[in-house]
C-alpha cells in the first residue's frame, strides 16, 4: 500500500521505450501465430482491452459529457491522442452523412524505428489503436467501426485511420424482478 | 456534517460497492434487494427528471434531499453510477464524488488488471483507500446523533 499519491499526475515516459515495448509485444504475438490475420485479430483484441479501461481514465481528466453527435467525437478522440501519445492527429474526409471520418497522423510514435518485411505486408502493424478507439467509444455507447486507409510503413505519405459510427447503442433498463 | 454511505453501479444496474459509515437506521431487506430498489428509484428518477425537464439539460438528475438527509448523484459518460447519502447541511459532494472517481475509483479499481469489468469490487486496497478519501475529505466528522 506505498503507492506514490503523485502517480496521478501525467507522467511524462520516453516514447521510445513505448516504440520497442510495443514492438516486441508485436514481435511475440508473431512468433505466436503463423498467420498474419489472427496477429492483427489479436492486436486488435489486446487494442480493445486497453480501450475500455483507458476511456475512464480518460473521462477522470477530463469529465467531459457524453458526445452528442460525432465531430465532438472526434475532437475528444484527438484529444485523446495528445493525452496519450502526444501526437495530434487532423480530424479530415468527413463524409456526407456526418458520421464516418479521418486521423491523419504525420507521424506515429508506435512505428518508430519500424520497418515491415516484404513477407508481412498484411500486417496492420498499429491495429492496437483501432482496437482502442473502438473499445473506448463502445463504453460510451457508441459503435464504431474503425481501421487503417493509409499506413507510412506500407509507404503512404501518411497515416489514416478512419472512424465509422454504425449506431449508438441504448441505455440499459435496470433488471427486472424475477 | 456526515456522509452515511455509498453506493457504485455500473450501467447494468449491477451494484459493484457499498459502503457505509455512521448509518443508523438499516432498512430491513437484504443488501442485494436493497441494491435492486436503489438503481430502480436512481433509473426512474433519471427517466423523470428527462422527461420533465422544461429546458435541454445536459446533466438531468443530480440530488434529492428530504428533511433529513441528501441523496447525491454522479454518473459518468460510461454509465458508472455514484450515489452518496449525506447530511443536509453537506455542500460541495459532487466535486468530491468526482474527485472518488479519479483519485480512487480509476486509480485502484480501474487501473488493477485483476479487477474484472463489471463485476463487484473486492480489492482491499480500494476498500482502504476508499474509507482514507472519505475520512479525510471535509464532510466527514463522525458526529452521533
Amino acid at each position: 500500500m506505498s503507492r506514490n499519491t503523485n502517480r496521478l499526475d501525467l507522467k511524462k515516459v520516453n516514447s521510445e521505450l513505448l516504440s520497442l515495448t510495443y514492438g516486441s509485444l508485436v514481435s511475440q504475438i508473431l512468433r505466436d501465430f503463423d498467420n498474419t490475420d489472427e496477429v492483427n485479430k489479436q492486436l486488435e483484441r489486446i487494442g480493445y482491452n486497453m480501450g475500455v479501461r483507458l476511456i475512464e481514465d480518460f473521462l477522470s481528466r477530463t469529465l467531459s459529457p457524453r458526445c452528442l453527435d460525432m465531430r465532438e467525437t472526434a475532437e475528444k478522440i484527438q484529444l485523446a491522442f495528445r493525452m496519450y501519445l502526444s501526437i495530434q492527429p487532423t480530424i479530415s474526409n468527413w463524409a456526407p452523412t456526418g458520421d464516418e471520418f479521418s486521423l491523419i497522423f504525420e507521424q506515429n510514435p508506435l512505428t518508430e524505428f519500424v520497418e515491415l518485411p516484404q513477407d508481412l505486408t498484411n500486417l496492420k502493424y498499429s491495429a492496437v489503436m483501432c482496437g482502442c478507439i473502438r473499445g473506448a467509444l463502445e463504453m460510451v455507447q457508441l459503435d464504431v467501426q474503425c481501421w487503417f486507409v493509409q499506413d507510412q510503413l506500407k509507404g503512404d505519405a501518411v497515416t489514416e485511420l478512419r472512424v465509422k459510427c454504425l449506431r449508438r447503442l441504448e441505455d440499459q433498463v435496470p433488471a427486472g424482478e424475477d | 456534517m456526515t456522509i452515511y454511505n455509498i453506493y457504485i453501479f455500473d450501467k447494468f444496474g449491477t451494484l459493484l460497492y457499498y459502503a457505509e459509515w455512521n448509518r443508523i437506521k438499516q432498512s430491513g431487506i437484504t443488501k442485494e434487494e436493497e441494491a435492486k430498489l436503489m438503481y430502480g428509484m436512481l433509473y426512474s428518477l433519471k427517466s423523470f427528471t428527462a422527461k420533465m425537464s422544461p429546458i435541454d439539460s445536459k446533466e438531468g438528475f443530480l440530488q434529492y434531499r428530504t428533511n433529513k438527509y441528501a441523496l447525491h448523484y454522479f454518473e459518468t459518460a460510461t454509465g458508472l453510477k455514484f450515489v452518496l447519502n449525506t447530511d443536509n447541511a453537506s455542500t460541495g459532494v459532487r466535486e468530491l464524488l468526482q474527485q472518488l472517481y479519479a483519485k480512487v475509483w480509476v486509480e485502484y479499481v480501474n487501473r488493477n488488471p485483476l479487477w474484472v469489468i463489471g463485476t463487484p469490487v473486492t480489492s482491499d486496497l480500494f476498500k482502504a483507500k476508499l474509507d482514507e478519501f472519505i475520512k479525510q475529505s471535509p464532510l466527514y466528522s463522525s458526529k452521533s446523533i
